[in-house]
């Protein structure tokens, strides 16, 4: 592995022996990733890590010069597992572009189908793909000392869902051999017809358009989905204390394990569910709607809520390069200085963003990536902070609680807290989740937020389905409202992918697109060192993790670094490698924490 | 005498004792047709891999999205497959095929890495190593059978789809051609029911897979959407909804439907749910060689229809023969996806 080179310039630091190991590529999630560290086992601790990925595609490229009303239908394509959050953000900004409002019902009907995306997506991330890392086979492998304590450990709450031990959990969770693997799969399955039921199909969405819906909303449609959801509900009785017990139990048998994966509190979160009491879909109005989404956009810095304004959230997003395959566009056309409030708009914003792909050999001293590295400027301290989504779920809970501002009897917002209501299902009474604020942004406390959103989006889906009902009972079945492409506009949308904060920005002109540049969670979390030197959330957090795995060198799983990537749910054709190669020990300088390059 | 149950001597062991699936996503693709399979229950992955269908030898499968193994652990039976030792192996390759060719340096898309040059192993040489040593190659989805969304015009990329790059008349080492199975993404159950029309072939328990001129199971693609469509009755009442939302024929708000070959609107995406007309949605033509750039824009009327829905007395050959055209039209691929060394997308890249 000679191309992993030149790290080591700076300030002088005691001499550690570090052995490269590259994962590549980082199986069980959606694209491509690769990790490429150095670890120093005799301190057991990660040394230094670099994300990459393996592909582009050229969307922002393509899509110049197409029809804007075709931009939900290509855009869906940039994910095979969240395709439809793109479809739907895609939506938000031609309904900014076009001037059009939908109508209430079709708004609803696109929450419920959101909703039940993040049921599907979560649970079957969770269970079958991150659930593997946390399986009997997994940690027989990696630490055959932390299953001996779990054959051991009761489960807390196994009067629930009826695993006695800990380790009975963890046999559940073996890959395709285990119960609950198996009844999560199957699971994912009926909140996918949930969703096909709102949008048509899983992941590509047919009936989403501008405007509305082409959904035809009858007494049937919403039947079949209930009973669908309320099977759900009561899965997530029985799901939420098992992990509550399996996480538990991690921080108990490793003392240290908060440290996996833990980095800054720096969350971002775009908002979700839009209320179309509020939502008009003009700029003007966008910092009221944004307080009105049924999940609260914000940013989360240091654990204060720094904004829940989503036009403060736009003008302050950047892109910067540094270590991607691309030519900068500092010096490049300038779509728009200002936007409809009369802010300027900065040329790094998305916005003004032109895209000039340079493919190049992969140089970890230097562009290592396609991924560009996204940034919030925040105005206080001058800082380009290199937010992380947490693969959703935390930021969420977290920008949502602190706001205090849903409040829909399935939920409520306390200001430190998220209450989460269901009601009595077939076999279980009703029951309140309370997803409280954690001490760590961590892996353990991602995957947990994840178990609980899941919990949430099915109370949310209870009261989306209710008021929906509503509307078709009052007769107003109209899903759709009718427009014209206007010859010139800029827009925005903004939206919660299943994994983290998603923003669409298109400029029209002469009626086609002028520019347009999606930016999903993936780029947020798996970006590159920036131009400041500043790593992005994987690499950082991967470099802040310790190494638990009772095996050496020779039979080195990573399986905390696994962890560490895997909780923030990547999803994008990109890649994070882990080389053991043969076991090549590097004595080199190292400075822990990586500084500033120049 | 041994025991057996009564019908014992119906279950016949598969002659191919272990078949293996060497799944690539790594193609410009977005993992949608691996998140597809895991949707689908007839079959479902698990009633493959754990053997609940008779007849079937063991299958083991190796795909990214699913995989319990990680980085080279997991490389392994890439590096088996390409030398021979992973017998008998199923290519199945997700995502369009960029070109390589166009540019000096660098990679459009890759999985794992060189040990000797330390740079990425790009997705075109897997398929070199790996095709020549499959039992069958598989395209899933319309990026991997003909180029899809990846290979639109001002593509930078040079993308196109597996039989583009080897060849329209490709046969594997077991004489068969290219298996495609488009969509975007592919419906759950076409793709698990051609996978194992497949292995029971392999397992001489099928003969030939059937397939058309654009290398599709016929029994899947042969009829259009609008054959199976629920909302056909409206179209031949002249009975055409003018707005999204209505429950009648959407054909005059973009919907592509007569001269696309598809099966969604009859099998449902899945459970017999959903789908594109038949719940609201216009077809855009994803499954076809000409998609997208001949369906866009989307949302206008097709041209065709506004002859054919307007003639809607005339039945019979004049309206199948017009319909026969466009078929053809919409099942031609663009001219631009090729693996020669020129990109001629109409994107002009300044720095490659």
């Amino acid at each position: 592995m000679s191309t992993i080179t030149g790290t080591v310039k700076d300030s002088p630091t005691k001499t550690k022996n570090l052995v490269e190991m590259n994962w590549d590529p980082i199986t069980r999630i959606v694209g491509s990733l690769g990790i490429f560290t150095k670890i120093d086992f005799e301190n057991r601790q990660v040394a230094e890590c670099h994300s990459t990925s393996s592909i582009f595609r050229g969307y922002s490229i393509f899509m110049k010069g197409k029809d804007p009303r075709d931009a939900h239908f290509i855009t869906s394509r940039i994910c095979g597992i969240c395709g439809d959050n793109h479809a739907t953000c895609a939506t938000y900004a031609q309904n900014m572009a076009f001037g059009i409002r939908p109508p209430a019902i079709a708004e609803w009907i696109v929450n419920l189908g959101e909703a039940a995306e993040y049921m599907f997506d979560h649970n079957i991330f969770q269970d079958n793909l991150v659930g593997v890392d946390f399986c009997e086979q997994m940690v027989k492998e990696t630490n055959p000392g932390v299953l001996a304590q779990a054959e051991k450990t009761a489960s807390p709450h196994s009067d629930l869902h009826g695993f006695r031990t800990i380790a009975d959990i963890m046999r559940a969770l073996n890959p395709f051999t285990g119960t609950f693997y198996r009844e999560a799969l199957q699971m994912s399955r009926l909140t996918r017809e949930m969703f096909c039921l709102m949008e048509g199909r899983h992941v590509h969405p047919s009936t989403l358009y501008p405007g509305g819906v082409g959904t035809v909303p009858t007494i049937q449609l919403f039947t079949d989905y209930l009973v669908r959801l309320m099977k759900y509900v009561e899965f997530m009785k029985k799901v939420v204390p098992l992990h509550d017990d399996l996480f538990d139990f991690f921080y108990e048998a490793l003392p240290g394990y908060e440290q996996v994966g833990q980095r800054r509190v720096l969350l971002g979160c775009w908002g979700s569910f839009n209320n179309p009491a509020v939502c008009d879909y003009t700029y003007k109005n966008m910092s009221q709607w944004g307080d009105a989404m049924f999940v609260t956009p914000g940013v989360v810095v240091d654990g204060q809520l720094v904004t829940h304004d989503l036009v403060d959230i736009n003008l302050n997003i950047r892109i910067l390069l540094g270590s991607s395959y691309y030519d900068d566009w500092q010096n490049s056309e300038t779509f728009v200085k200002t936007d409809p409030l009369g802010n300027p708009v900065d040329q790094r914003h998305p916005w003004n963003q032109s895209t000039f792909p340079r493919p190049q050999k992969r140089d970890f001293g230097g562009k290592y990536t396609w991924v560009m590295s996204p940034r919030w400027l925040d105005k206080r301290t001058g800082d380009h902070l290199a937010l992380d989504t947490g693969g959703g779920p935390i930021a969420r809970f977290w920008a949502t609680a602190l706001a205090g501002k849903v409040d829909i009897g399935y939920i409520k917002a306390t200001g430190h807290s998220v209450k989460i209501y269901l009601p009595k299902t077939t076999s279980l009474p009703e029951v309140e989740f309370e997803w409280k604020i954690p001490k760590w942004s961590n892996a353990i406390e991602r995957d947990r937020a994840r178990t609980y959103f899941q919990a949430y989006a099915a109370a949310a889906a209870l009261y989306f389905a209710e008021q929906a009902m509503a509307e078709l009972h009052a007769g107003r079945t109209k899903t759709w409202t009718d427009f014209k492409v206007p010859e010139e506009a800029i827009a925005c949308g903004f939206h919660e992918a299943v994994r983290g904060v998603l923003s669409h920005h298109v400029i029209i002109r002469d009626h086609k697109i002028a520019n347009y540049h999606p930016y999903p969670p993936t780029p947020w979390n798996a970006n590159p060192r920036d131009i400041y030197g500043t790593p992005g959330p994987y690499e950082d957090a991967v470099q802040n993790t310790p190494i638990f795995e009772e095996n050496g060198p020779d039979k080195f799983k990573g399986i905390d670094i696994m962890r560490a990537v895997r909780s923030f749910d990547p999803c994008l054709p990109c890649g994070v490698h882990m080389y053991l190669g043969n076991g090549k020990v590097l004595e080199t300088h190292h400075s822990p924490m990586f500084g500033h390059q120049s | 005498m041994e025991q057996v149950p009564y019908g014992h001597k119906t279950q016949k062991p598969s002659p191919v004792s272990e078949v293996h699936i060497v799944w690539m996503t790594s193609g410009l693709g977005c993992d949608g047709d691996s998140v597809s399979i895991t949707a689908a229950t007839q079959p479902s992955i698990e009633d493959v891999l754990l053997g609940a269908i008779p007849g079937l030898p063991k299958v083991h499968l190796h795909n990214p999205v699913l995989a319990y193994e990680v980085g080279d652990d997991f490389l392994k039976y890439w590096h088996l497959a390409a030398e021979g030792k992973l017998n008998p192996f199923v290519l199945v390759v997700e995502g369009s095929i960029p070109n390589e060719r166009i540019k000096k340096q660098g990679y459009w898309a890759a999985l794992g890495t060189d040990s000797k040059t330390g740079q990425p192993i790009t997705t075109n040489e897997w398929i070199d190593r790996l095709a020549p040593k499959a039992l069958a190659v598989v395209g899933a989805g319309t990026c991997a059978t003909y180029g899809g969304i990846h290979a639109m015009s001002g593509n930078p990329t040079g993308s196109m789809g597996l039989a583009d790059y080897l060849g329209w008349d490709w046969r594997s080492i077991a004489g068969l051609p290219i298996v495609n199975v488009p969509g975007c993404p592919v419906q759950p159950d076409n793709f698990m029911e051609t996978l194992l029309y497949l292995l029971y072939q392999v397992s001489g328990l099928a003969p030939m897979i059937p397939l058309d001129d654009q290398l599709r199971p016929t029994w899947l693609f042969g009829a259009t959407v609008h054959e199976g469509c629920d909302r056909a009755g409206y179209y031949e009442q002249g009975d055409f909804a003018e707005v999204y939302g209505s429950p009648k024929c959407i054909v005059k708000l973009g919907c592509w439907g007569p001269v696309v070959n598809c099966n969604v609107p009859k099998r449902g995406w899945m459970a017999g749910l959903g789908g594109c007309p038949n719940v609201g949605g216009i077809c855009i033509g994803c499954t076809m060689p000409g998609f997208p750039d001949k369906f866009m824009p989307f949302m206008d009327a097709p041209p065709g229809s506004k002859v054919s829905a307007g003639s809607i007395g005339v039945y019979g050959r004049a309206i199948r023969a017009l319909r026969s055209i466009t078929n053809s039209t919409v099942n031609k691929e663009p001219k631009w996806r090729h693996p020669g060394p020129e990109l001629t997308t109409g994107y002009h890249p300044r720095a490659y």
